[in-house]
Protein backbone atom coordinates (compact mmCIF):
# COMPACT_ATOMS: atom_id res chain seq x y z
CA UNK A 1 0.00 0.00 0.00
CA UNK A 2 2.69 2.42 1.11
CA UNK A 3 4.84 1.08 -1.68
CA UNK A 4 2.23 1.96 -4.30
CA UNK A 5 1.81 5.55 -3.18
CA UNK A 6 5.54 6.08 -3.11
CA UNK A 7 6.02 4.80 -6.66
CA UNK A 8 3.13 6.81 -7.91
CA UNK A 9 4.65 9.86 -6.29
CA UNK A 10 7.99 9.21 -7.97
CA UNK A 11 6.60 8.87 -11.44
CA UNK A 12 4.16 11.74 -11.18
CA UNK A 13 6.59 14.30 -9.86
CA UNK A 14 7.70 16.59 -12.68
CA UNK A 15 7.41 14.07 -15.50
CA UNK A 16 9.09 16.41 -18.00
CA UNK A 17 12.22 16.95 -15.94
CA UNK A 18 12.48 13.27 -15.10
CA UNK A 19 12.17 12.30 -18.76
CA UNK A 20 14.80 14.83 -19.71
CA UNK A 21 17.22 13.51 -17.13
CA UNK A 22 16.61 9.96 -18.29
CA UNK A 23 17.48 10.77 -21.87
CA UNK A 24 20.62 12.58 -20.84
CA UNK A 25 22.00 9.73 -18.82
CA UNK A 26 20.73 6.69 -20.70
CA UNK A 27 23.68 4.84 -22.28
CA UNK A 28 22.45 1.44 -23.35
CA UNK A 29 19.00 -0.02 -23.72
CA UNK A 30 17.92 -3.63 -24.16
CA UNK A 31 14.45 -4.35 -25.50
CA UNK A 32 12.84 -7.79 -25.60
CA UNK A 33 16.17 -9.55 -25.78
CA UNK A 34 15.97 -13.32 -26.31
CA UNK A 35 19.10 -15.43 -26.58
CA UNK A 36 19.23 -19.02 -27.79
CA UNK A 37 22.10 -21.45 -27.61
CA UNK A 38 21.00 -23.87 -30.33
CA UNK A 39 17.51 -24.97 -29.33
CA UNK A 40 17.93 -23.93 -25.73
CA UNK A 41 16.66 -20.47 -24.81
CA UNK A 42 18.97 -18.72 -22.33
CA UNK A 43 17.32 -15.29 -22.07
CA UNK A 44 13.64 -14.43 -22.21
CA UNK A 45 12.48 -10.95 -23.22
CA UNK A 46 14.97 -8.91 -21.20
CA UNK A 47 14.29 -5.17 -20.99
CA UNK A 48 16.91 -3.11 -19.24
CA UNK A 49 18.04 0.51 -19.28
CA UNK A 50 21.67 1.16 -18.39
CA UNK A 51 22.62 4.66 -17.30
CA UNK A 52 25.82 6.49 -18.00
CA UNK A 53 28.16 7.27 -15.09
CA UNK A 54 26.56 4.55 -13.08
CA UNK A 55 27.53 1.04 -12.10
CA UNK A 56 24.85 -1.48 -12.92
CA UNK A 57 25.27 -4.83 -11.18
CA UNK A 58 23.81 -8.01 -12.66
CA UNK A 59 23.19 -10.64 -10.01
CA UNK A 60 21.54 -14.04 -9.89
CA UNK A 61 22.29 -17.71 -9.34
CA UNK A 62 24.59 -19.62 -11.71
CA UNK A 63 23.02 -20.21 -15.11
CA UNK A 64 20.47 -17.41 -14.69
CA UNK A 65 21.62 -15.63 -17.86
CA UNK A 66 23.42 -12.65 -16.35
CA UNK A 67 26.73 -13.37 -18.10
CA UNK A 68 24.91 -14.17 -21.32
CA UNK A 69 23.23 -10.79 -21.12
CA UNK A 70 26.52 -9.03 -20.37
CA UNK A 71 28.10 -10.67 -23.41
CA UNK A 72 25.24 -9.44 -25.59
CA UNK A 73 26.22 -5.86 -24.80
CA UNK A 74 29.40 -6.00 -26.88
CA UNK A 75 28.44 -8.92 -29.11
CA UNK A 76 30.79 -11.38 -27.46
CA UNK A 77 28.12 -13.98 -28.11
CA UNK A 78 28.92 -13.63 -31.84
CA UNK A 79 31.96 -15.77 -31.13
CA UNK A 80 29.71 -18.68 -30.17
CA UNK A 81 28.44 -20.35 -33.34
CA UNK A 82 25.19 -21.68 -31.97
CA UNK A 83 24.25 -18.47 -30.17
CA UNK A 84 21.38 -16.48 -31.67
CA UNK A 85 20.01 -13.22 -30.35
CA UNK A 86 16.64 -11.55 -30.96
CA UNK A 87 15.36 -8.18 -29.83
CA UNK A 88 17.19 -4.91 -29.82
CA UNK A 89 20.21 -3.54 -27.98
CA UNK A 90 21.16 0.08 -28.46
CA UNK A 91 24.30 1.98 -27.55
CA UNK A 92 23.23 5.61 -27.39
CA UNK A 93 20.72 5.48 -30.24
CA UNK A 94 22.55 2.98 -32.38
CA UNK A 95 21.42 -0.63 -32.78
CA UNK A 96 24.60 -2.59 -32.04
CA UNK A 97 23.33 -5.61 -33.99
CA UNK A 98 22.91 -3.51 -37.12
CA UNK A 99 24.72 -5.04 -40.15
CA UNK A 100 26.63 -1.81 -40.67
CA UNK A 101 28.25 -1.98 -37.24
CA UNK A 102 31.93 -2.89 -37.15
CA UNK A 103 32.21 -5.35 -34.28
CA UNK A 104 35.86 -4.55 -33.59
CA UNK A 105 35.02 -0.87 -33.25
CA UNK A 106 32.01 -1.72 -31.09
CA UNK A 107 34.22 -3.68 -28.70
CA UNK A 108 36.54 -0.71 -28.43
CA UNK A 109 33.55 1.40 -27.39
CA UNK A 110 32.21 -1.32 -25.12
CA UNK A 111 35.24 -2.87 -23.44
CA UNK A 112 35.33 -5.96 -21.31
CA UNK A 113 37.22 -7.22 -18.26
CA UNK A 114 37.05 -10.92 -17.55
CA UNK A 115 36.87 -13.09 -14.48
CA UNK A 116 40.44 -14.32 -14.72
CA UNK A 117 43.04 -11.65 -15.39
CA UNK A 118 44.33 -12.41 -18.89
CA UNK A 119 47.23 -10.12 -19.75
CA UNK A 120 48.98 -10.77 -23.06
CA UNK A 121 52.34 -12.55 -22.66
CA UNK A 122 54.08 -9.25 -23.35
CA UNK A 123 55.46 -6.36 -21.34
CA UNK A 124 53.26 -4.24 -19.09
CA UNK A 125 53.72 -1.37 -21.56
CA UNK A 126 52.75 -3.46 -24.56
CA UNK A 127 49.67 -4.80 -22.83
CA UNK A 128 48.29 -1.28 -22.60
CA UNK A 129 49.76 0.03 -25.87
CA UNK A 130 48.39 -2.79 -28.01
CA UNK A 131 44.82 -1.51 -28.30
CA UNK A 132 45.59 2.15 -29.02
CA UNK A 133 48.14 1.05 -31.62
CA UNK A 134 45.80 -1.19 -33.62
CA UNK A 135 43.01 1.37 -33.38
CA UNK A 136 45.40 4.11 -34.51
CA UNK A 137 44.80 6.29 -31.47
CA UNK A 138 48.41 7.53 -31.24
CA UNK A 139 50.33 9.34 -33.99
CA UNK A 140 53.74 8.86 -32.44
CA UNK A 141 55.64 7.27 -29.60
CA UNK A 142 55.13 10.24 -27.25
CA UNK A 143 51.37 10.11 -27.65
CA UNK A 144 51.41 6.36 -27.10
CA UNK A 145 53.52 6.80 -23.96
CA UNK A 146 50.97 9.33 -22.76
CA UNK A 147 48.06 6.98 -23.31
CA UNK A 148 49.88 4.13 -21.53
CA UNK A 149 50.75 6.24 -18.50
CA UNK A 150 47.30 7.83 -18.27
CA UNK A 151 45.57 4.49 -18.58
CA UNK A 152 47.79 2.92 -15.92
CA UNK A 153 47.10 5.91 -13.68
CA UNK A 154 43.35 5.65 -14.19
CA UNK A 155 43.58 1.97 -13.32
CA UNK A 156 45.47 2.88 -10.11
CA UNK A 157 48.41 0.75 -11.19
CA UNK A 158 50.97 3.26 -12.42
CA UNK A 159 52.71 3.92 -9.10
CA UNK A 160 53.26 0.21 -8.59
CA UNK A 161 54.71 -0.53 -12.04
CA UNK A 162 56.26 2.71 -13.31
CA UNK A 163 59.83 1.40 -12.86
CA UNK A 164 59.24 -1.88 -14.64
CA UNK A 165 57.06 -1.17 -17.66
CA UNK A 166 59.24 -3.50 -19.73
CA UNK A 167 58.71 -6.48 -17.50
CA UNK A 168 56.11 -9.07 -18.53
CA UNK A 169 52.53 -8.35 -17.45
CA UNK A 170 52.16 -11.96 -16.44
CA UNK A 171 54.71 -11.40 -13.67
CA UNK A 172 52.38 -9.14 -11.70
CA UNK A 173 50.20 -10.31 -8.81
CA UNK A 174 46.62 -11.36 -9.57
CA UNK A 175 45.14 -8.05 -8.45
CA UNK A 176 47.74 -6.06 -10.39
CA UNK A 177 47.11 -8.19 -13.48
CA UNK A 178 43.40 -7.44 -13.22
CA UNK A 179 44.13 -3.71 -12.95
CA UNK A 180 46.45 -4.07 -15.94
CA UNK A 181 43.53 -5.58 -17.86
CA UNK A 182 41.37 -2.65 -16.78
CA UNK A 183 44.12 -0.23 -17.96
CA UNK A 184 44.21 -2.12 -21.27
CA UNK A 185 40.44 -1.71 -21.59
CA UNK A 186 40.54 1.99 -20.71
CA UNK A 187 43.41 2.66 -23.17
CA UNK A 188 41.15 2.52 -26.22
CA UNK A 189 38.80 5.15 -24.77
CA UNK A 190 35.68 3.04 -24.29
CA UNK A 191 32.31 4.44 -23.28
CA UNK A 192 31.09 1.35 -21.51
CA UNK A 193 33.11 -1.15 -19.48
CA UNK A 194 31.69 -4.63 -18.96
CA UNK A 195 33.11 -6.64 -16.07
CA UNK A 196 32.43 -10.32 -15.70
CA UNK A 197 33.13 -11.23 -12.07
CA UNK A 198 36.32 -9.17 -12.07
CA UNK A 199 37.21 -9.98 -8.46
CA UNK A 200 36.33 -13.62 -8.14
CA UNK A 201 39.95 -14.71 -8.56
CA UNK A 202 41.33 -12.05 -6.21
CA UNK A 203 42.03 -11.83 -2.47
CA UNK A 204 40.04 -9.36 -0.31
CA UNK A 205 42.67 -6.59 -0.46
CA UNK A 206 43.00 -6.78 -4.25
CA UNK A 207 39.19 -6.92 -4.42
CA UNK A 208 38.93 -3.74 -2.34
CA UNK A 209 41.36 -2.00 -4.70
CA UNK A 210 39.31 -2.99 -7.73
CA UNK A 211 36.10 -1.86 -6.04
CA UNK A 212 37.67 1.48 -5.21
CA UNK A 213 38.79 1.72 -8.83
CA UNK A 214 35.30 0.90 -10.13
CA UNK A 215 33.91 3.73 -8.04
CA UNK A 216 36.46 6.15 -9.52
CA UNK A 217 35.90 4.96 -13.09
CA UNK A 218 32.17 5.57 -12.78
CA UNK A 219 32.83 9.27 -13.19
CA UNK A 220 33.93 8.80 -16.79
CA UNK A 221 32.39 5.54 -17.90
CA UNK A 222 29.24 3.50 -17.86
CA UNK A 223 29.98 0.25 -16.04
CA UNK A 224 28.11 -3.04 -16.04
CA UNK A 225 29.36 -5.69 -13.66
CA UNK A 226 28.37 -9.31 -13.17
CA UNK A 227 29.12 -10.47 -9.67
CA UNK A 228 28.37 -13.45 -7.48
CA UNK A 229 29.04 -11.44 -4.37
CA UNK A 230 25.87 -9.78 -3.18
CA UNK A 231 27.91 -7.61 -0.85
CA UNK A 232 30.02 -6.45 -3.76
CA UNK A 233 26.94 -5.57 -5.79
CA UNK A 234 25.57 -3.67 -2.82
CA UNK A 235 28.86 -1.83 -2.35
CA UNK A 236 29.83 -0.83 -5.88
CA UNK A 237 26.64 -0.41 -7.86
CA UNK A 238 23.95 2.23 -8.07
CA UNK A 239 21.51 -0.05 -9.85
CA UNK A 240 21.04 -3.76 -9.58
CA UNK A 241 19.30 -6.20 -11.88
CA UNK A 242 18.34 -9.63 -10.60
CA UNK A 243 18.17 -12.45 -13.15
CA UNK A 244 16.58 -15.84 -12.59
CA UNK A 245 16.04 -18.68 -15.07
CA UNK A 246 16.83 -16.41 -18.01
CA UNK A 247 14.41 -13.68 -17.01
CA UNK A 248 15.06 -10.26 -15.56
CA UNK A 249 13.06 -10.52 -12.35
CA UNK A 250 13.68 -7.15 -10.79
CA UNK A 251 15.67 -4.05 -11.56
CA UNK A 252 16.04 -0.92 -9.51
CA UNK A 253 18.14 1.20 -7.24
CA UNK A 254 20.68 -0.95 -5.44
CA UNK A 255 19.72 0.37 -2.04
CA UNK A 256 16.10 -0.55 -2.67
CA UNK A 257 16.94 -4.02 -4.00
CA UNK A 258 19.07 -4.94 -1.02
CA UNK A 259 16.93 -3.46 1.72
CA UNK A 260 13.43 -3.90 0.44
CA UNK A 261 13.14 -5.92 -2.78
CA UNK A 262 9.68 -6.12 -4.31
CA UNK A 263 9.87 -9.63 -5.72
CA UNK A 264 9.89 -12.63 -3.40
CA UNK A 265 12.45 -14.41 -5.62
CA UNK A 266 14.85 -11.49 -5.32
CA UNK A 267 14.34 -11.47 -1.59
CA UNK A 268 14.95 -15.19 -1.24
CA UNK A 269 18.10 -14.98 -3.35
CA UNK A 270 19.76 -12.03 -1.67
CA UNK A 271 19.00 -13.30 1.82
CA UNK A 272 20.41 -16.73 1.03
CA UNK A 273 17.15 -18.65 0.94
CA UNK A 274 17.23 -19.93 -2.61
CA UNK A 275 16.54 -23.65 -2.59
CA UNK B 1 9.19 -17.51 5.03
CA UNK B 2 11.46 -20.01 3.34
CA UNK B 3 14.44 -21.12 5.40
CA UNK B 4 18.02 -20.08 4.74
CA UNK B 5 20.34 -22.45 2.95
CA UNK B 6 22.64 -22.06 5.96
CA UNK B 7 20.46 -23.48 8.73
CA UNK B 8 22.57 -22.07 11.57
CA UNK B 9 21.62 -18.58 10.32
CA UNK B 10 17.96 -19.44 10.92
CA UNK B 11 18.81 -20.84 14.33
CA UNK B 12 20.60 -17.62 15.29
CA UNK B 13 17.71 -15.46 14.12
CA UNK B 14 15.28 -17.61 16.07
CA UNK B 15 17.48 -17.28 19.13
CA UNK B 16 17.45 -13.48 18.77
CA UNK B 17 13.68 -13.53 18.45
CA UNK B 18 13.36 -15.75 21.53
CA UNK B 19 15.49 -13.37 23.60
CA UNK B 20 13.30 -10.43 22.53
CA UNK B 21 10.24 -12.46 23.47
CA UNK B 22 11.69 -13.06 26.94
CA UNK B 23 12.53 -9.36 27.28
CA UNK B 24 8.99 -8.40 26.28
CA UNK B 25 7.55 -10.78 28.86
CA UNK B 26 9.79 -9.38 31.57
CA UNK B 27 9.00 -5.76 30.66
CA UNK B 28 5.26 -6.47 30.82
CA UNK B 29 5.70 -8.14 34.17
CA UNK B 30 7.78 -5.22 35.48
CA UNK B 31 5.13 -2.72 34.46
CA UNK B 32 2.19 -4.63 35.91
CA UNK B 33 4.05 -5.36 39.16
CA UNK B 34 5.10 -1.75 39.65
CA UNK B 35 1.58 -0.49 39.01
CA UNK B 36 0.14 -3.13 41.32
CA UNK B 37 2.64 -2.19 44.00
CA UNK B 38 1.66 1.46 43.59
CA UNK B 39 -2.07 0.94 43.88
CA UNK B 40 -1.78 -1.54 46.77
CA UNK B 41 1.07 0.22 48.51
CA UNK B 42 2.88 -3.10 48.40
CA UNK B 43 6.43 -2.22 49.37
CA UNK B 44 7.92 -5.73 49.20
CA UNK B 45 6.56 -6.12 45.67
CA UNK B 46 7.98 -2.70 44.76
CA UNK B 47 11.42 -3.69 46.06
CA UNK B 48 11.29 -6.99 44.18
CA UNK B 49 10.38 -5.10 41.02
CA UNK B 50 13.33 -2.75 41.44
CA UNK B 51 15.67 -5.71 41.84
CA UNK B 52 14.39 -7.65 38.85
CA UNK B 53 15.14 -4.83 36.40
CA UNK B 54 18.68 -6.24 36.17
CA UNK B 55 17.42 -9.25 34.25
CA UNK B 56 16.07 -7.02 31.45
CA UNK B 57 19.31 -5.04 31.30
CA UNK B 58 21.32 -8.22 30.93
CA UNK B 59 19.02 -9.52 28.20
CA UNK B 60 19.38 -6.26 26.30
CA UNK B 61 23.16 -6.59 26.27
CA UNK B 62 22.73 -10.18 25.20
CA UNK B 63 20.46 -9.18 22.31
CA UNK B 64 22.89 -6.48 21.23
CA UNK B 65 25.81 -8.86 21.25
CA UNK B 66 23.96 -11.54 19.27
CA UNK B 67 22.82 -8.91 16.76
CA UNK B 68 26.35 -7.60 16.22
CA UNK B 69 27.73 -11.10 15.78
CA UNK B 70 24.94 -11.86 13.30
CA UNK B 71 25.73 -8.77 11.24
CA UNK B 72 29.45 -9.49 11.24
CA UNK B 73 29.05 -13.15 10.42
CA UNK B 74 26.14 -13.23 7.99
CA UNK B 75 26.09 -9.81 6.31
CA UNK B 76 22.30 -9.93 6.36
CA UNK B 77 20.22 -8.35 3.61
CA UNK B 78 16.65 -7.11 3.24
CA UNK B 79 14.20 -8.67 5.72
CA UNK B 80 17.00 -10.36 7.66
CA UNK B 81 18.80 -7.07 8.11
CA UNK B 82 15.58 -5.38 9.22
CA UNK B 83 14.92 -8.21 11.64
CA UNK B 84 18.27 -7.66 13.32
CA UNK B 85 18.27 -3.86 13.30
CA UNK B 86 14.72 -3.61 14.64
CA UNK B 87 15.68 -6.28 17.17
CA UNK B 88 18.36 -3.99 18.58
CA UNK B 89 15.98 -1.03 18.66
CA UNK B 90 13.10 -2.94 20.23
CA UNK B 91 15.47 -4.34 22.87
CA UNK B 92 16.50 -0.82 23.79
CA UNK B 93 12.84 0.30 24.05
CA UNK B 94 12.07 -2.68 26.27
CA UNK B 95 15.07 -1.92 28.45
CA UNK B 96 13.83 1.64 28.88
CA UNK B 97 10.36 0.38 29.74
CA UNK B 98 11.99 -1.74 32.44
CA UNK B 99 13.81 1.32 33.80
CA UNK B 100 10.63 3.41 33.84
CA UNK B 101 8.73 0.64 35.63
CA UNK B 102 11.56 0.53 38.15
CA UNK B 103 11.14 4.28 38.67
CA UNK B 104 7.43 3.80 39.35
CA UNK B 105 8.31 1.13 41.91
CA UNK B 106 10.73 3.55 43.58
CA UNK B 107 7.87 6.04 44.04
CA UNK B 108 5.99 3.40 46.01
CA UNK B 109 8.82 3.41 48.56
CA UNK B 110 8.98 7.20 48.50
CA UNK B 111 5.31 7.79 49.29
CA UNK B 112 5.24 5.20 52.08
CA UNK B 113 3.26 6.52 55.05
CA UNK B 114 1.61 9.33 53.10
CA UNK B 115 -2.12 9.58 53.30
CA UNK B 116 -3.39 8.21 49.99
CA UNK B 117 -7.01 9.02 49.23
CA UNK B 118 -8.39 6.57 46.64
CA UNK B 119 -9.71 9.26 44.34
CA UNK B 120 -6.22 10.72 43.92
CA UNK B 121 -4.81 7.35 42.84
CA UNK B 122 -7.54 6.45 40.33
CA UNK B 123 -6.29 8.47 37.40
CA UNK B 124 -2.77 7.02 37.45
CA UNK B 125 -4.13 3.49 37.81
CA UNK B 126 -6.43 3.94 34.87
CA UNK B 127 -3.65 5.38 32.73
CA UNK B 128 -1.37 2.49 33.68
CA UNK B 129 -3.97 -0.01 32.53
CA UNK B 130 -4.02 1.69 29.13
CA UNK B 131 -0.21 1.59 28.92
CA UNK B 132 -0.19 -2.09 29.87
CA UNK B 133 -2.73 -2.87 27.15
CA UNK B 134 -0.60 -0.94 24.65
CA UNK B 135 2.56 -2.80 25.58
CA UNK B 136 0.78 -6.13 25.50
CA UNK B 137 -0.73 -5.44 22.07
CA UNK B 138 2.47 -4.16 20.52
CA UNK B 139 4.41 -7.19 21.72
CA UNK B 140 1.69 -9.37 20.20
CA UNK B 141 1.95 -7.39 16.97
CA UNK B 142 5.72 -7.95 17.00
CA UNK B 143 5.41 -11.68 17.57
CA UNK B 144 2.81 -12.03 14.83
CA UNK B 145 4.46 -9.50 12.51
CA UNK B 146 1.03 -7.86 12.38
CA UNK B 147 1.25 -4.36 10.88
CA UNK B 148 -2.43 -3.53 11.34
CA UNK B 149 -2.23 -4.30 15.01
CA UNK B 150 0.96 -2.25 15.34
CA UNK B 151 -0.68 0.71 13.60
CA UNK B 152 -3.59 0.41 15.97
CA UNK B 153 -1.23 0.73 18.94
CA UNK B 154 0.53 3.60 17.23
CA UNK B 155 -2.73 5.50 16.81
CA UNK B 156 -3.89 4.84 20.37
CA UNK B 157 -0.89 6.52 22.01
CA UNK B 158 -2.74 9.83 21.89
CA UNK B 159 -5.23 8.41 24.42
CA UNK B 160 -2.46 7.96 26.96
CA UNK B 161 -1.14 11.43 26.24
CA UNK B 162 -4.60 12.94 26.66
CA UNK B 163 -5.06 11.10 29.91
CA UNK B 164 -1.69 12.30 31.14
CA UNK B 165 -2.76 15.89 30.46
CA UNK B 166 -5.92 15.47 32.47
CA UNK B 167 -4.10 13.75 35.35
CA UNK B 168 -1.58 16.59 35.37
CA UNK B 169 -4.36 19.14 35.81
CA UNK B 170 -6.26 16.99 38.25
CA UNK B 171 -3.24 16.50 40.51
CA UNK B 172 -2.52 20.24 40.43
CA UNK B 173 -6.02 20.92 41.73
CA UNK B 174 -5.54 18.43 44.58
CA UNK B 175 -2.35 20.19 45.51
CA UNK B 176 -4.09 23.53 45.52
CA UNK B 177 -6.95 22.12 47.58
CA UNK B 178 -4.69 20.89 50.32
CA UNK B 179 -0.91 21.43 50.60
CA UNK B 180 -0.65 18.12 52.46
CA UNK B 181 -1.30 16.45 49.07
CA UNK B 182 1.72 18.05 47.45
CA UNK B 183 4.25 15.36 48.27
CA UNK B 184 2.02 12.50 47.18
CA UNK B 185 0.75 14.28 44.10
CA UNK B 186 4.25 15.19 42.94
CA UNK B 187 5.34 11.58 43.21
CA UNK B 188 2.22 10.47 41.40
CA UNK B 189 2.88 13.06 38.72
CA UNK B 190 6.32 11.56 38.13
CA UNK B 191 4.80 8.08 38.10
CA UNK B 192 2.25 9.27 35.56
CA UNK B 193 5.03 10.77 33.43
CA UNK B 194 6.84 7.43 33.54
CA UNK B 195 3.70 5.67 32.37
CA UNK B 196 3.32 8.19 29.58
CA UNK B 197 6.93 7.52 28.50
CA UNK B 198 6.24 3.79 28.51
CA UNK B 199 3.40 4.52 26.09
CA UNK B 200 5.89 6.33 23.85
CA UNK B 201 8.23 3.34 23.87
CA UNK B 202 5.36 1.06 22.89
CA UNK B 203 4.74 3.44 20.01
CA UNK B 204 8.41 3.18 19.03
CA UNK B 205 8.09 -0.58 18.99
CA UNK B 206 4.97 -0.26 16.82
CA UNK B 207 6.97 1.86 14.35
CA UNK B 208 9.68 -0.78 14.30
CA UNK B 209 7.19 -3.55 13.64
CA UNK B 210 5.91 -1.52 10.70
CA UNK B 211 9.44 -1.07 9.35
CA UNK B 212 10.28 -4.71 9.95
CA UNK B 213 7.32 -5.97 7.94
CA UNK B 214 6.96 -3.28 5.27
CA UNK B 215 10.55 -2.13 4.87
CA UNK B 216 9.36 1.45 5.15
CA UNK B 217 9.07 3.94 7.94
CA UNK B 218 5.64 5.08 9.07
CA UNK B 219 5.08 8.21 7.06
CA UNK B 220 2.93 10.53 9.10
CA UNK B 221 3.97 12.23 12.31
CA UNK B 222 3.22 10.35 15.44
CA UNK B 223 -0.05 11.41 17.09
CA UNK B 224 1.11 13.43 20.07
CA UNK B 225 -1.07 15.14 22.59
CA UNK B 226 1.10 15.69 25.63
CA UNK B 227 0.73 19.45 26.08
CA UNK B 228 1.67 19.63 29.76
CA UNK B 229 4.93 21.38 28.97
CA UNK B 230 2.77 24.38 28.14
CA UNK B 231 0.15 23.88 30.86
CA UNK B 232 -0.47 26.49 33.48
CA UNK B 233 -2.91 26.58 36.36
CA UNK B 234 -4.07 29.81 37.98
CA UNK B 235 -3.87 29.89 41.80
CA UNK B 236 -7.29 30.30 43.55
CA UNK B 237 -8.22 33.97 44.03
CA UNK B 238 -8.69 35.36 47.50
CA UNK B 239 -12.15 36.84 47.81
CA UNK B 240 -11.27 39.00 50.83
CA UNK B 241 -9.86 42.04 49.11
Amino acid sequence: MMNDTRMEFQTMEQPMAAEQMRNDTLKMTARDVDVFYGAKQALFGVNLDINNNEVTALIGPSGCGKSTFLRCLNRMNDTIDIARIEGEIKLDDQDIYDRKIDVVELRARVGMVFQKPNPFPKSIYENVAYGPRIHGLARNRTELDDIVVTSLRKASLYEEVKDRLDEPGTGLSGGQQQRLCIARTIAVNPEVILMDEPCSALDPIATARIEELIDELRENFCIVIVTHSMQQAARVSQRTAFFHLGKLVEHGETQEIFTNPRDQRTHDYITGRFG
Amino acid sequence: MQEHIVTSFDAELKDLSAKLGRMGGLAERQLSDSVLALSRQDEPLALATIRSDDAIDRLEMDVEESAIVLIAKRQPMAADLREIVTGIKIASDLERIGDLAKNIAKRVVAIRGEMQPKRIMTGVEHMSRLAMAQLHDVLDAFTRRDVEMALDVWNRDSEIDAMYNSIFRELLTYMMEDPRNISLCTHLLFAAKNVERIGDHSTNIAENVHFLVKGQLIGADRPKQDSTSFANVEPPMDDDD
